[in-house]
């Protein structure tokens, strides 16, 4: 089970969105009980089950700390890792998101699938300010050339 | 030599299962299925069991068809199908199959329509390779040849060439059962099946030929 981890300087954003959800929940609880569902409502009803809603909202540019389950010789841990978002993937359960940060001199991107119980949190530290949605041109670029300006109208 | 159960494909989803790997599925609508006649060797020389499934109006089928449903008292259904079985003396006329006749682990096959490509190319029904795209060469998704000359003189049959490629009845074997959804008669089967969302497609449990891996 994912674990839920709550931002609370976040409350507003996130309980929009949980109040969508419950929203979409009670709609499919409702056709559930009120004859036939498409075939589309059945495969969103069964992603709803695991989409999670305390995600905060996030933006391309943004510097996060992701927490990520890791097994180790039958003991589960947390592990975080840090970096910028450079693209995002909107899909649902499928929704992704990409992080880059440089490690010992080497740059590293990992894809973390956001509604995945391996991905225990997601903390925003930064807003960067990004004028395109795919930053694949920061992985031409080292040093202070890589850096993004930080935006302050949106929360943390 | 099982009873199966006919459904439709819903569509592809993934779920995650408890160690947090994603786990892409098919979604399935499975059943419920009327028994709507049980073969017997006396009667009819071999033993079966014919399944319906796909409620319509009475309408949308022919008197035979409603004449047929009629002697069992079932409803006018769409889609008949033949389950050979060793003894069909366990089954009932008008009895409900549905998907918790299956269970999540279980290893099912799954026969159904593949999706129709229409008239293909070598490339695409055969996997042939293709010809050099440049360098003055007009051969780009030609065939090559087809044979030898005057000797024989023809084409010999079996050769592979373009033409109509789907749309043929496939079955995807050893497919897994991750979870069965028993309210609404789904089930959620690892990895891709047969046709597009809304084919029907049988499934049955898993032939497995040759010895047990113990």
């Amino acid at each position: 089970m994912p674990v839920s981890v709550k931002f609370g300087c976040f409350s507003l954003d996130s309980r929009a969105i949980v109040g969508l959800q419950s929203g979409i929940a009670s709609f499919f609880e409702f056709k559930r009980r009120h004859g036939k569902m498409n075939a589309q409502e059945i495969i969103n009803s069964i992603e709803l089950e695991q989409l999670k809603t305390d995600l905060p909202t996030i933006f391309v540019g943004d510097t996060v700390r992701v927490g990520i389950v890791i097994q180790e010789g039958g003991k589960e841990r947390v592990q975080p890792y840090e970096g910028t978002i450079i693209a995002m993937r909107n899909g649902g359960i499928n929704e992704t998101i990409t992080v880059r940060r440089i490690f010992q001199g080497v740059g590293v991107e990992r894809v973390f699938l956001l509604h995945s119980p391996r991905v225990a949190s997601i903390k925003v530290l930064r807003r960067g300010k990004a004028r395109r949605a795919k930053l694949y041109y920061l992985r031409d670029r080292i040093g202070k050339a890589t850096r993004l300006k930080q935006r302050f109208d949106r929360p943390l | 030599m099982s009873v199966g159960i006919l459904g439709t494909k819903l569509g592809m989803t993934q779920v995650f299962d408890e160690t947090g790997k994603a786990i892409p599925v098919t979604v399935v609508q499975a059943g419920p299925c009327t028994i709507t006649q049980i073969k017997t060797t006396k009667t009819d020389g071999y033993t079966a069991i014919q399944v319906g499934y796909g409620q319509v109006s009475a309408k949308a089928l022919n008197k035979p068809e409603l004449g047929h449903l009629a002697k069992t008292e079932s409803p006018p259904l769409r889609h008949l199908h033949e389950y050979r079985v060793e003894d069909s003396s366990s089954f009932e006329l008008g009895q409900q199959l549905k998907a918790d006749a299956f269970e999540a682990g279980q290893i099912i096959d799954v026969t159904g329509t593949s999706i129709g490509r229409g008239f293909a190319g070598y490339q695409k029904r055969h996997n042939f390779k293709r010809g050099p795209m440049a360098h003055g060469s007009k051969n780009h998704r030609l065939p090559g040849s087809t044979g030898a000359g005057t000797t024989p003189g023809r084409v010999y049959p079996g050769k592979r060439m373009a033409g109509r490629l789907g749309g043929t009845q496939v079955t995807t074997r050893k497919l897994t059962v991750v979870r069965v959804d028993v309210d609404r008669n789904l089930l959620l089967i690892r990895g891709a099946v047969p046709g597009k969302p809304g084919a029907l497609i049988s499934i049955t449990p898993a032939k497995l030929v040759g010895r047990a891996k113990v």
